[in-house]
């Protein structure tokens, strides 16, 4: 067992602390899995930010009667220059309503990446703040937040989506607001179980004894020690929160048209797989590459943040 | 042990009071008008009074939770609105079809899964395990619904003509009457009615195929699963081999795997013996989480394989507003659920005694 110095006494006590910090992240950029993710997503980030640009058509517009459109009309298959392609208009083909593909998929990354991430967000400030409340206070309080998140989590997260949206009627927001609801017990659980550990260690119990108020201890102490596996959670989370926002939109429940989604897209064109498969093939791609993005970035956070995994 | 059993059993009792209540709320919470959405635009003041009369939906809220708690205990889940029958009934019809692809999703996803994970433990770091954990990450990726319509695609029309295409659609060729093993084996007498499990029983079709003695059965039946169960297998799989994987890795490290080698045991009964069977038990438990996993994607693939389970009609009866139906369907999937959890945590409990203690 090694001579651990109580951190008081160290003159270096307070540069150590940061030096963690730094460490996690040198950790983070040996990882390949991490660097892998945080490309993929820097690149769907970028490619959000300058969808105007790198669109080639307005995704909303169909191409009926176009100057220079011409052969049959809607759908048309992909022409991709790679593959030998001489006139390359609509790289991905045109969908069923005439609209380019590739444009819609290219602006769809705009409503994923901002789902995916809004919802996590909420869920994450929502259940940390009721599981540092049930933890802190315990008793009663404790008892009926963590029983109401008992039953949230008794139903299979898509299914409580689902009669959520159908209850708030169909639509991205609403689509959003019942994805949150589902992923809020995962935090108020991780949050409550680390103030429960942190509330009786020595440095909590001498800020109380020095007469710090709760919400100064919450804030300054407890936050900033469970935050690591909230986290880690939370962007293994986006990637989840973008495949069931593709899978509401897909049963008609999320993003209506003519608003560019993956799923949504993947849900007008599905009936037509066997004459038109590139239709759902790419907007499939795209949600595919997004959710990996995510997760292989959590994956690597993890190895890299998780001081328990860092002693093996 | 059997306290144990007990708090788990009494815990489970306000998670599953909690899902009737939810469910009720939800299920009065869906907006439009019932009457209309069943009887149509053009029903008359008169005629939805009666509506609302013959369906309780007159009487105050909480009369109405205490009679549906009343009923769900005694198994009466009231009428769907839209088929004009008891709830129960199209449960009996249609869950087996769900059950059928869940438990074949999750046959292939172990199967595959587990012997995956551990093959690439022991070989930690060669391109066996590099490649399964790329191929895992990618599984986990994936919508499920869009891998249900990729495998439609390459088994029905690729590769159409060749040994390897599989139907895209349906449970069983158009056409297929398959007798219920029941009258096949003199259970029920003629002209009457089998009770609920037998009818239930027998729309498993892979069982009642076995049960039928009927392998043409069995073999049309299977190849109709295939693609389905792959679907919602395949997230699944993922998930297990990256557990057992990681679990394999992590006992493999122990000290009394060291001793087991050092005591110059056989390889194979290094990792048989001592190894594997502790490396299962985080294994079981995610087996247990992804059963809301299965859940989902049957929702999801149902639709895609025009199979009529319970996915499907939940689907549908949302849209049409059938508050029964979405009701009952709901909480006996919650349930379900609950059960399972509870289960795995008592099957837990008893392979881990550290559990029971805590």
């Amino acid at each position: 067992m090694a001579n651990v110095e109580p951190a008081s006494l160290s003159p270096t006590g307070r540069y150590r602390s940061s030096n963690l910090w730094l460490e996690a992240l040198r950790n983070l950029l040996h990882n390949p899995s991490a660097i892998l993710g945080m490309g993929i997503i820097g690149l769907l980030v970028l490619t959000a930010l300058a969808a105007p640009l790198i669109a080639t058509h307005d995704p909303i517009k169909t191409m009926i009667g176009v100057p220079g459109e011409t052969g049959r009309l809607p759908s048309k298959p992909p022409c991709i220059p790679l593959f030998g392609c001489e006139d390359p208009i609509h790289i991905l083909g045109l969908d069923l309503n005439a609209r380019d593909l590739y444009s819609r998929v290219i602006y769809g990354t705009r409503t994923s990446l901002s789902v995916g991430i809004i919802t996590i967000s909420l869920s994450i400030i929502a259940g940390t703040a009721l599981g540092i409340t049930a933890g802190f206070l315990g008793g009663r309080v404790d008892n009926v937040i963590m029983r109401l998140m008992d039953v949230v989590l008794a139903f299979p997260a898509l299914l409580l989506a689902i009669s959520i949206v159908t209850i708030l009627g169909p639509g991205l927001t609403n689509a959003l607001l019942g994805i949150t609801i589902t992923f809020i017990p995962q935090y108020a659980r991780l949050s409550r179980a680390s103030v429960l550990s942190l509330k009786e260690q020595e440095f909590v119990v001498a800020e109380q004894a020095l007469g710090a108020s709760p919400l100064r201890i919450v804030l300054g102490h407890i936050l900033p020690n469970s935050i690591t596996p909230i986290v880690v959670q939370g962007t293994l989370g986006v990637g989840t929160a973008i495949l069931d926002a593709a899978a509401l939109s897909f049963l008609g429940l999320g993003a209506q048209p003519p608003t560019p989604e993956w799923g949504q897209i993947l849900s007008e064109s599905r009936n037509y797989l066997f004459t038109s498969p590139h239709l759902v093939f790419f907007p499939g791609i795209a949600i595919m590459i997004t959710v990996l993005g995510f997760n292989l970035l959590g994956d690597g956070m993890r190895d890299a943040l998780d001081p328990r995994l860092n002693r093996n | 042990m059997l306290t144990f059993v007990l708090k788990r059993l009494t815990f489970s009792i306000p998670v599953l009071l909690g899902i009737l209540v939810v469910t009720f709320i939800l299920a009065r919470a869906i907006p439009g008008d019932p009457c209309i959405a069943v009887l149509g635009e053009r029903a008359s003041k008169e005629v939805c009074e009666s509506f609302f009369r013959r369906n309780g939906l007159d009487q105050p809220l909480p009369v109405q939770f205490l009679v549906y708690l009343r009923n769900f205990s005694q198994g009466d889940l009231g009428d769907s609105m839209r088929f004009h029958r008891p709830v129960m009934e199209l449960l009996v019809e249609r869950l087996p079809t769900t059950v059928e692809l869940g438990l074949f999703a999750l046959l292939f996803a172990i199967a595959v899964g587990v012997p995956l994970g551990v093959l690439s433990a022991y070989r930690h770091k060669s391109v066996l395990d590099v490649g399964m954990m790329v191929g895992a990450n990618i599984g986990v990726s994936m919508p499920v619904f869009w891998l249900g319509l990729m495998l439609a695609y390459l088994f029905a029309v690729l590769l159409k003509d060749t040994p390897l295409a599989l139907p895209p659609s349906g449970r069983l060729t158009p056409g297929a009457n398959p007798l219920p093993f029941y009258d096949y084996m003199g259970l029920v007498a003629g002209g009457e009615e089998a009770a609920g499990i037998l009818i239930f029983l027998s729309r498993i079709n892979t069982l009642n195929a076995v049960l039928t003695l009927n392998g043409e059965l069995f073999v049309d039946a299977i190849r109709h699963l295939i693609l389905p169960a792959v679907a919602v297998g395949t997230i699944p799989l993922a998930i297990i081999a990256r557990m057992s994987r990681s679990s394999v890795l992590e006992v493999l490290n122990q000290d009394y795997v060291r001793t087991a080698r050092a005591k110059g045991l056989r390889e194979r009964s290094v990792v048989g013996k001592h190894a594997l069977k502790n490396a299962m038990l985080p294994v079981i438990t995610v087996i247990g989480l992804n059963f809301g996993l299965v859940i989902s994607g049957a929702v999801l693939t149902e639709t895609i394989f025009s199979l009529t389970g319970v996915g499907r009609t939940l689907v549908d009866s949302i849209t049409s507003r059938d508050y029964t139906l979405v009701q009952g369907f709901t909480v006996v999937i919650a349930a379900g659920f609950v059960i399972i959890n509870m289960v795995v945590d008592i099957m837990y409990g008893y392979l881990d005694p550290r559990i029971r203690f805590n």
